[in-house]
């Protein structure tokens, strides 16, 4: 808070904002042209870095340093890989608004583009983890069982049963899986961003991960059953402990009030 | 009464069929002189004297439900792999516990509807329980002649606790067996027995194939055998002492105002039954309960976030969750006291409650039956002492839900665990002073009442135009309602020295006792209450402020 | 409110006097206007005296206990025709079994119906006057105390309990000891501990496992802050004894920086900056694994406490009395292995732990 606050008053602050807006401005006009056709690969990828690193200067390099070095506002992005970025950015996570026990997942301000742009930047500074393929993430040929031993093995622990999310030490949290991307589940279990483990392959194999993105896909989808009826919150006995208190015993005591209640008098006359 | 009369006078032909009947059970179950005292015997009305009633009704619910689900549950812990109808589980090992758990909800017609209202019943159950008990508290029930059938409610809040406990832990699912484990953990913590109990009880390491089963009988013949019997001593001596009534016009300690049981109270009480079954049903049918399906069976090596037990047992959760950490060795032994200290405060908090009327009515030296309720407001202390307990129990189940109050209001889990820590021996202290200052407060306004009439609302001009506002008297039966209550002195101990100038020996409890006397009947807790000659002082002077 | 004050000495002793007048029942007497004025008089509803009004409650009850009758051949019907395995989607309660809903609406209109009939038959249409009956006290008259104890002297001398000591105190001697009997016949509940609180399958050699992939643990297959779980080889999920295994020899790895290691025994134990600590929580023995890479602190779900795995498994918050104990790892054949087992018992504390 201090720091950002401090911040505002920069002689340059005005300029900073003006870049983001411009930035912004650049984004929405990219999000709605139609794209350029692909060109050769090799020259998209350079030009992909270009632009990235150009992104990363108004966007990133106030924190982790304007060669992605890191600074004491934020970490070294050397070698995080451009699954990370993908992660960080496409969740909104990043940039970060202000600094506190964690950064919260927001809306996104990039377009996919400019995402991939950011991350290509990224990758070309070290070597790290790169974006997953669809046919990674994707429950063709997942165990939807497995997967929910494994998510009970791994995640649950932070994350809950079926990924409502829950506390950690000192105000951090692990956030609900609800509504999350399947490529940003992957992405978050290979990298690992801020206090979450990370959970490479030697861990949990590709295959494990498929599973645990279909098994999170089944029990806390849009269209996931709760057969029982409300499900509550999916976060246990406290919520249905005041739902008992308020509903069930609130609609009883409401009942008995009728039943004991005298009955109206006739009006004298 | 006329019904037995009719029964005896003259009449052409045969008795009616039923009559024969009743005729045959009379001669062998007396059933007729069973009837005369209690066929229209009188219950007052009130919707909180149906509390118990909703206890009572969720009780059988439970059984009935229960029972239900005992034929299709089976209490194993042999393992299998799970080829049900619910895909998540597919290939899965598990216990046949779990398993059969799982059938219930998804092969069996109903079976899901009648987990579900077992399951919130049980809580409804607690619930009820807990707020009926405070009933009984707050009017002072619990007094002479009903201080045994007090106990007998509070045992089977605690039996109904753990009845409660032991149920939720057979589906053997990753939530209850967590319980289970933090039982085992309370087991070896014991000094001495600790590791011995724990073997005998789970039948070797945990978690073994025993526990489950054992469980089981306890769930369903041992506890539900127990309860059912405090049960029918409750209600036998709640019509044997007839019930308690509020004070009120025509209302004294030597009768008790209301409807017959024949007609009016049977249909009451019978329709209520009907309705709490109704309104659980439709509970069970609306929202989700348990949903093991998506919890998953237990596994020693894994856990959820979230790990709490069912809001009864909230209360000790959270005394556990916010002890320091504290272990003592010493000679090669261990003392546990993260969990020894918390387990024994548990018990202490809710024998202090229990045993709160035996307290009272040593410090009153009160020999007198007592059928007409105390306003919570004219008995300060208890009352003040009741919100205290109420909230260091709230305090300890919101310590329960530490991790969900985290993440839900965006708080910092330990900030919470301090606040819990620090609230549970403040909080109480706070209530209780501000309870008794409001107390005290509705006390003068009682009098004020009484003295000065109700404030009308209707503003006046007076000839030399102060406008005043008029008070309206009240009539007779607010009066009394405001004056019935008693004022006795505090109890005094006497001149510290008797007439010879020797002090006089006084037993500490005998002072403890003037003490307390003087916390429920001294100054700080009794507004004299308006007397007739203060009453006509100022009516007859026609005129007030 | 300031007279109210000044009128609190007044004396006590004429309350007395009044009050037995107000207990007395019924006695309005101009004296005393605080007096009990009795039980209002009994005042008439709509139905008592307007037939058209009882006709209308009559109705309705009927209507409900109706209600109630097709209710429940809803219920029957629902049951035969609604698919166990239908879910339907009802806002806003979500995507729901269709037969839970429907059983569960109907079973409860069914028996509320009935409920609120009977209710609604006892308030409009059955008297609603109020009667008063006498109490009477519980304690026995002085005659009836005094033939109780009479009673019960003759019986206790009948018996000559008092006289015979002999019979009376070996009576109560074999009643004392009967239980006995009991608590002896639960001895085979379970077995002895012995050690096995004491002992985990860890020992010299054991290669580490991971507890998703069931592949044996290379180091270069635990990155700096990933977080892996491991079993000890040869435990597998079908074992007959896998659940009180695991229950001891669950594991969990993560890879620390050497140089943030801070305690200097965790560090000779670690292999490259993996360490291997117990899952299962030193306070009652829930599988802790809440691990915050950046602070290096697990969390236990259960009570909260905290540890920190770059400290030898320190204590830094909650209920847990002692550290988690570390397991000595080693590298052997480019696989990660057990150097030797558990230097303590691991999970909750007991009485002989030390």
């Amino acid at each position: 808070m201090k720091k950002l606050s401090a911040r505002r008053r920069h002689p340059l602050a005005a300029l900073v904002v003006l870049l983001l807006a411009l930035a912004v401005t650049g984004g929405l006009y990219a999000a709605f042209a139609p794209a350029d056709k692909a060109q050769a690969d090799d020259t998209a990828q350079s030009l992909a870095i270009k632009e990235g690193k150009k992104l990363f200067a108004v966007g990133c390099a106030s924190c982790h340093g304007t060669g992605g070095q890191g600074t004491s506002d934020g970490p070294s992005l050397v070698g995080v890989g451009a699954a990370a970025v993908d992660f960080q950015v496409g969740t909104g996570r990043m940039p970060a608004q202000q600094p506190g026990a964690q950064v919260p997942r927001k809306r996104n301000i990039y377009t996919n583009a400019q995402i991939d742009q950011l991350a290509a930047y990224v990758a070309s500074l070290g070597a790290g983890p790169t974006v997953p393929e669809k046919s990674q993430y994707s429950s063709d040929g997942a165990n939807i069982g497995k997967g929910g031993e494994l998510f009970r093995t791994n995640c649950a622990q932070c994350h809950n049963f079926t990924g409502k999310g829950g506390a950690l030490t000192n105000g951090k949290f692990a956030p609900t899986l609800e509504g999350v991307d399947p490529k940003h589940i992957y992405e978050a279990m290979e990298t690992g961003p801020q206090n979450m483990p990370s959970f490479g392959d030697g861990s949990l194999s590709k295959q494990n991960k498929k599973d645990i993105i279909a098994y999170l896909g089944a029990v806390n989808g849009d269209e996931s059953e709760s057969p029982g009826g409300l499900d509550l919150g999916g976060l246990g006995p406290v919520s249905e402990g005041l739902f008992g208190y308020i509903f069930g015993l609130g609609a009883l005591i409401a009942v008995a009030i009728w039943v004991a209640a005298r009955t109206t008098k006739a009006k004298k006359s | 009464m006329s019904n037995e009369t009719s029964a005896t006078t003259t009449r052409r032909g045969p008795a009616p069929r039923g009559e024969r009947i009743a005729d045959w059970a009379d001669g062998r179950l007396g059933i007729y002189s069973l009837a005369k005292s209690n066929m229209r015997k009188i219950f007052p009305d009130h919707w909180s004297f149906m509390l118990g009633e909703v206890a009572l009704y969720s009780f059988i619910i439970i059984i009935l439900t229960g029972v239900y689900l005992t034929l299709f549950f089976h209490p194993s812990m042999a393992e299998v792999t799970y080829h049900g109808s619910y895909v998540p589980m597919q290939g899965i090992r598990m216990t046949q516990a779990f398993e059969s758990t799982l059938n219930i909800s998804f092969d069996v017609r109903g079976g899901l509807l009648i987990r579900q209202i077992h399951h919130w019943a049980a809580l409804v159950f607690l619930a009820a329980m807990m707020v009926h008990m405070m009933r009984v508290f707050f009017t002072g029930a619990f007094r002479k002649p009903r201080e045994v059938n007090w106990l007998f409610g509070f045992l089977l809040f605690v039996l109904g606790m753990f009845t409660g406990f032991t149920g939720y832990s057979l589906p053997d699912d990753l939530l209850s067996g967590t319980g289970v484990r933090f039982i085992e953990g309370v087991i070896l913590a014991m000094p001495l027995v600790g590791s011995y109990l724990q073997f005998f009880i789970f039948g070797g390491e945990f978690p073994g194939h025993d526990i489950i089963p054992r469980f089981f009988t306890v769930h369903v013949l041992l506890l539900p055998g127990i309860m059912l019997g405090l049960l029918v001593a409750h209600l036998i001596l709640v019509f044997y002492h007839k019930h308690t009534q509020f004070p009120g016009a025509g209302k004294t300690n030597n009768n008790v105002v209301g409807m017959p049981l024949l007609p009016v109270y049977m249909a009451k009480a019978g329709g209520f039954f009907f309705l709490v079954f109704g309104v659980i049903a439709a509970i069970a049918a609306i929202a989700s309960i348990n949903p093991v399906w998506a919890i998953g069976p237990y596994r020693p090596d894994q856990v959820s976030t979230g790990a709490q037990p069912d809001w009864y047992m909230g209360f000790a959760e959270g005394l556990v969750r916010v002890m320091p950490g504290w272990e003592w060795n010493f000679w090669g032994h261990t003392l546990n006291f993260g969990v020894l200290i918390p387990i024994l405060v548990f018990p202490l908090v809710l024998v202090a409650i229990a045993v709160y009327p035996f307290v009272e009515s040593w410090v009153r030296g009160d020999k007198r039956e007592h059928h007409i309720l105390d306003r919570p407001r004219n008995v300060p202390t208890r009352t003040g002492f009741g919100v205290a307990w109420l909230i260091a129990y709230f305090v300890m189940l919101i310590g329960g839900g530490n991790d969900l109050w985290a993440t839900h209001f965006h708080l910092s889990i330990n900030s919470i665990t301090w606040f819990v820590r620090i609230a549970f021996f403040v909080g109480p202290v706070l209530g209780f002073i501000a309870t008794k200052r409001i107390c005290l407060g509705l006390q003068r306004r009682d009098k004020d009442k009484v003295l000065h009439g109700r404030e009308s609302g209707i503003i006046k001009r007076l000839p030399h135009g102060e406008f005043i506002e008029v008070h309206e008297p009240l009539d007779q039966e607010q009066l009394h309602l405001l004056t019935q209550h008693e004022q006795p002195e505090p109890l005094e101990l006497g001149p510290e020295v008797d007439e010879n100038g020797v002090e006089r020996k006084l037993s500490r409890a005998q002072k403890l006792r003037a003490k307390l006397s003087k916390s429920y009947y001294g100054e700080d807790s009794v507004i004299a209450k308006p007397t007739v000659e203060e009453y006509k002082e100022i009516t007859s002077g026609h005129g007030h402020h | 409110m300031s007279e109210t004050g000044r009128h609190e000495d007044v004396p006590e002793e004429t309350l007395p006097g009044e009050r037995e007048t107000a207990h007395e029942g019924a006695v309005i007497t101009a004296e005393n206007p605080f007096a009990d004025p009795g039980l209002p008089p009994h005042e008439h509803r709509a139905q008592d005296i307007d037939e058209r009004a009882a006709k209308r409650s009559e109705r309705t009850v009927a209507l409900l206990f109706v209600v109630s009758m097709i209710a429940t051949v809803a219920f029957i019907a629902s049951y035969v025709a609604i698919p166990i395995d239908k879910i339907v989607y009802i806002w806003p309660i979500g995507h729901i079994s269709a037969l839970n809903f429907a059983l569960g609406l109907t079973l409860g209109a069914a028996l509320f119906c009935i409920g609120a009939g009977a209710v609604h038959w006892a308030r409009t249409l059955m008297s609603d006057e109020e009667v008063a009956d006498e109490r009477h006290p519980i304690e026995a008259t002085p005659e009836v105390k005094a033939k109780v104890m009479a009673d019960f002297a003759d019986g206790a001398k009948e018996s000559q309990i008092g006289r015979r000591k002999l019979v009376r105190n070996t009576m109560f001697g074999a009643l004392a000891l009967v239980p006995l009997s009991g608590v002896v016949l639960l001895r085979d509940l379970g077995p002895l501990p012995g050690t096995k609180l004491r002992t985990t399958n860890w020992k010299k050699g054991v290669r580490l496992v991971n507890a998703s992939t069931n592949l044996p643990l290379r180091p270069e297959d635990i990155a700096v802050g990933s977080l892996t779980f491991a079993k000890p080889e040869g435990l597998e999920e079908d074992d007959e004894e896998f659940a009180e295994k695991i229950a001891k020899d669950a594991l969990m790895l993560v890879r620390i920086q050497p140089q943030n290691i801070k305690d200097k025994h965790e560090l000779s134990w670690s292999h490259e900056g993996i360490v291997a600590y117990s899952k299962i929580c030193t306070h009652v023995g829930c599988p802790i694994s809440l691990y915050e890479q950046q602070t290096h602190h697990v969390l236990c779900p259960c009570h909260q406490s905290t540890f920190d795995l770059s400290d030898g498994g320190r204590v830094i918050f909650g209920p847990a009395g002692h550290a988690l104990p570390q397991l000595h790892i080693t590298e052997k054949d480019g696989f990660l292995e057990a150097a030797s087992g558990f230097g303590e018992p691991v999970g909750p504390s007991f009485w002989e732990r030390g």
